[in-house]
């Protein structure tokens, strides 16, 4: 048996700074007096997630390794899911910044290692080879952000959203939990290795416990996706969260939730029977609604958070087709849409922040005429758009182009046109606030005030969308190299 | 100066950069500064392009002045290259994109609004169009199209008429519709052929089609391509959006729009249609021709009730889109060329048809044909080329409409010589909707508020004594136009076989 002070600790590293810098400002926040002003907690977070970004990028090329029983593992694939995470949670502490001094103004030191302790739920999650660590780095993620989505303590919205969020993510967890029970009881292990090798050994005498398994754990899965049929508290949730939390909601959990999506598919992998027939027609259908809700009930939104919830129901669905398809391109073409659709979700969510926040309104009014107050806000708020909505030279179209490029064939023809066809739809919704933006006058004259951060946050957000489009082959190449070398 | 030839076609393409990026730097309120800047970054690419024409080599089979170097790698050996380049077919049609783009800058002088955000606008979709007809790669192609998609969206929907927000997201979502399916053919095409270069794909695809069973992916790549391009040109069940862009848009947009946005649509049918899948193509004549005849039919009888001005130009153009049609679906060399000249002389014609109206409406303030009337009386010089314009949409010998429509028909005749009889009628038709709507603009009675009206400036006609100049030039020396495309026809035709 391993001892524990024989452990490679460089491995375990990025989770390490995570935990101790969280730890750290947990028990600073609670000694030091409530007149010294919260911010530096920020600044600290973010040069924690920096650093452990960092170590994560020199661990690229690091052979795979297995540590702690076999619980913790270190491949290609789980750098790639870290590196995202960190890079979604970085731009959200950055708008985060911009923004504490007036939303979470008492509470902002919790908030920051509430944020910590989420991702370092979900970095411990993605590395996880075990179902025990797997569903402690889940809870720890779930858990923190049932508290930031409720964080804005005296707001009934807010209030109204983290009630939500809690009972049926606690449901959505107590669905996986079941599942995952079950193939506990199939293998008797907890090694995601070993109930692989025993679901293959186990098909054909006890399939319903297998199908009983999967479909539990995909009532879970679906749910922390926001994808239809199961994402029905997202609307709510979005709008109640304070914006930050809300784009860290669509990107950092969403991403989260196809890691899970994924390592879980690896597990089923073995299976020969009811994959082609039961598992990914499920996760094909699931992908359609997704796609057809989210763009048909975003059309009627005038809220922006809404809107932006619906967006990010139909982009679950665009991002389930190459996992549905399981198509040689199903790694490189979901990375990259993960990657890059963290870059114009968090994008527009700032600039939407910015906007709320001046003119005390959510709707999309307070969008009209914005390119005479901030033309460069407003030029950043069309490139995320338009990124989003799937047009040339953004990473967002090249995204598109990936995952009709992997599953197109005559078999999911049918997928493939409703994902064209619901990506029209959308052009009238983006469209629409585009048409605020540049064909309607404004109202005021006022110019939209940002701070330092959030103006980064954005810019890098817009040169990553632009960049991205036009040399989508910087993240292709990454992914390539890690996972094929 | 080969050398610095194969930087041509990549150089006219993104020459009107550079206006954006001077035009960047000047403040929102120096709008004659915006003017003069719109206008001179117009005149790179136009020269250019002038050039190139000189030096384009006649007999050289193929894309020429090409460039290519690679651009994204994607994955195992597959990548996407950027590569331009020109043949006969994008030759004239690049040259008619700066003469127009130029003219219409000209014309933006009724603009007087954010003029900054404007010329910028229009300078990428100049830049955008250019692209279209110049990328010799599908992936550009594409790209350079969905560029003029947006650029025009923000134009129409923000220096339109009344109307324009409606008539933008019209055009947004049809023509949205459109590069859906040419999205879903292109990566087909991809996958099938494993390249993005329009010569590969045709050697490649030749290959495929000779098979005894051919992959259903073909048929359903070729019916997306056709459905792309036939909202693009506009064919009859999809031409609303079209009608609306033209009677809602700005005059330089409509210019821009009826002049070459609508003639992509022709390219794409060559290019793609003929091009790749002659024998598809072939199969489908009954439907072209029944189609093509249709729109002729249809736009024409509209065209001859319509009570305004805009729509009676509108609706000729879907008429007129139908000669390009009976053209290409003849499948023959003299009705590609047809086609071809067709959409190059219609390009001309509504342009300078657009132009005038516009002027007019500055003016009268009204396009109601039952408003207007007797303006020859104060208006001699702008009726004068009002009605020539209407000769030229006519197919009056002498202009390059006639010319046009006659190789055309010509070619369909040597196939179809029913059809194109029936198809004639549309030019009996022409004549009457036209010299209707231009005698009732100019003659009979003039209302009072028309007294104090003062004929067009020398710096408005300029532009339209240029196109008027440039439609005789082609009705009378085709040779000009013809040369250029010759060859690349002929090979067209060679593929088509039979």
């Amino acid at each position: 048996m391993q001892q524990v002070t024989e452990i490679d600790w460089d491995i375990l590293a990025p989770e390490l700074i995570i935990m101790i810098a969280c730890a750290l400002l947990v028990i600073l926040d609670l000694v030091l007096p409530s007149m010294i002003s919260r911010r530096w907690i920020g600044l600290f977070s973010l040069v924690a997630v920096v650093t452990a970004g960092v170590w994560i990028v020199t661990q690229f090329g690091h052979s795979p390794v297995a540590l702690l029983e076999n619980t913790y593992r270190l491949t290609p694939v789980t750098l790639i899911w870290k590196l995202i995470l960190l890079s979604g949670t970085f731009l959200v502490l950055l708008i985060s910044l911009g923004e504490d001094q007036e939303e979470f103004a008492p509470n902002s030191g919790e908030y920051y290692y509430l944020l910590l302790a989420a991702v370092l739920g979900g970095m411990f999650m993605v590395s996880s080879a075990d179902l025990i660590t797997l569903y402690v780095g889940l809870e720890l993620f779930s858990l923190s952000s049932y508290v930031l989505v409720g964080i804005r303590k005296r707001r009934g919205d807010s209030n109204e959203a983290a009630w939500k969020y809690v009972v049926l993510g606690g449901m959505s967890s107590a669905f996986i939990l079941y599942g995952m029970s079950f193939l506990y009881g199939l293998s008797g292990s907890t090694n995601l290795a070993n109930i692989q090798q025993y679901i293959v050994k186990a098909q054909g005498t006890y399939d319903w416990i297998i199908y009983l398994s999967f479909f539990l754990m995909i009532v879970g899965f679906g749910f922390k996706l926001a994808s239809a049929p199961f994402h029905t508290w997202v609307p709510d949730v979005y709008q109640g969260a304070a914006t930050p939390i809300t784009s860290f909601l669509s990107v950092v959990s969403k991403s989260l939730a196809f890691a899970l999506l994924f390592i879980m598919i690896g597990v089923f992998d073995g299976i020969d029977e009811g994959w082609e027939s039961i598992f990914l027609p499920t996760l094909m259908i699931m992908a359609a609604l997704s796609m057809i809700i989210g763009n048909t009930a975003a059309l009627r939104q005038k809220n922006m958070k809404r809107l932006m919830a619906y967006s990010s129901i139909a982009q679950a669905g665009y991002i389930l087709i190459p996992i549905a398809t399981l198509n040689k391109l199903y790694f490189p073409s979901t990375f990259f849409y993960l990657f890059v659709y963290l870059f114009m979700t968090i994008g527009a969510f700032a600039v939407i922040m910015l906007v709320m926040r001046q003119e005390k309104n959510e709707d999309m009014k307070a969008f009209a005429g914005l390119h005479q107050r901030s033309p460069w806000l407003a030029l950043a708020m069309t490139i995320f758009l338009i990124s989003l909505a799937g047009i040339p030279l953004t990473a967002g179209f090249f995204g598109k182009m990936l995952i009709i490029m992997g599953a197109l064939g005559m078999e999911h023809l049918w997928l493939i046109v409703i994902m064209v066809i619901t990506t029209i739809v959308s052009y009238y919704y983006y469209f629409s606030i585009i048409r605020q933006m540049y064909f309607r006058k404004a109202n005021t004259t006022r110019r939209i005030r940002t701070s330092w951060p959030i103006g980064i946050a954005i810019s890098m957000s817009a040169i990553a969308t632009i960049g991205f489009g036009v040399f989508p082959e910087w993240i292709l190449n990454l992914v390539e190299s890690l996972l094929f070398k | 100066m080969t050398a610095l030839n194969q930087w041509l076609p990549t150089l006219i393409t993104f020459s009107p950069l550079l206006g954006i990026i001077i035009l960047l730097f000047i403040p929102r309120e120096k709008e004659r500064v915006h003017r003069s800047i719109g206008i001179l970054a117009t005149l790179p690419p136009l020269v250019l392009s002038v050039w190139m024409y000189n030096s384009f080599n006649q007999k050289l089979v193929g894309f020429q002045m090409k460039q290519s170097f690679d651009w994204i790698r994607l994955f195992d050996d597959a990548k996407i290259s950027y590569s331009m380049g020109v043949d006969g077919i994008s030759m004239p049609l690049t040259l008619l994109t700066c003469v127009i783009s130029t003219l219409a800058v000209i014309a933006s002088l009724y603009i007087r609004r954010r003029t900054k955000q404007y010329y910028m606008l229009f300078l990428l979709l100049q830049t955008g169009m250019l692209g279209v007809f110049l990328s010799s790669t599908f992936f550009l192609f594409f790209i350079f199209f969905e560029i003029t998609l947006v650029a025009a969206f923000f134009l129409i929907g923000i220096w339109g008429y009344l109307e324009k927000e409606r008539a933008a997201n019209l055009f947004l979502i049809y023509n949205g519709i459109g590069s859906a399916f040419m999205l879903i053919a292109m990566i087909g095409l991809f996958l099938s052929t494993k390249t993005w270069e329009y010569h590969d794909m045709q050697e490649r695809l030749v290959m495929w089609l000779n098979l005894a069973e051919q992959p259903v992916l073909l048929w359903v790549i070729f019916i997306c391509l056709f459905i792309a391009f036939a909202i693009k040109l506009p064919i009859f069940p999809f031409h609303s959006w079209m009608l609306r862009t033209h009677v809602e848009a700005p005059t330089p947009v409509v210019m821009v729009h009826s002049g070459i946005l609508l003639k992509m649509g022709a390219y794409g049918l060559m290019r793609f249609g003929v091009g790749m899948f002659p024998d598809y193509m072939k199969e489908m004549t009954w439907i072209l021709i029944a189609l093509g005849l249709i729109n002729i039919i249809y736009g024409a009888i509209l065209a001859f009730v319509q009570k305004e001005l805009k729509r009676v130009l509108a609706y000729s153009s879907v008429s007129h889109m139908g000669i390009i049609l009976l053209g290409i679906a003849s499948l023959n060399q003299i009705g590609l060329k047809g086609a071809l000249f067709q959409a190059i002389s219609h390009g001309l014609i509504s342009a300078l048809l657009f132009y005038i109206v516009g002027s007019l409406y500055e003016r009268t303030k009204t396009t109601e044909l039952a408003m207007l009337g007797g303006l020859a009386r104060r208006m001699p010089i702008l009726s004068g080329l009002l009605l020539v314009a209407g000769l030229a949409l006519l197919g009056l010998p002498g202009l390059s409409g006639f010319i046009s429509e006659f190789l055309a028909f010509l070619g369909l005749f040597q196939v179809q010589p029913i059809f194109a009889a029936v198809g004639t009628i549309g030019l009996i038709l022409a004549a009457a909707y036209t010299l209707r709507a231009v005698l009732k603009t100019t003659f009979g009675p003039m209302r009072e508020s028309f007294q104090g009206l003062r004929d067009i400036r020398l710096n408005e006609s300029i532009p339209m004594l240029i196109l008027v100049g440039l439609i005789t030039l082609i009705g009378v020396y085709p040779k000009i136009v013809d040369d250029s495309i010759q060859l690349t026809l002929y090979q067209m035709v060679l593929r088509i076989g039979g």
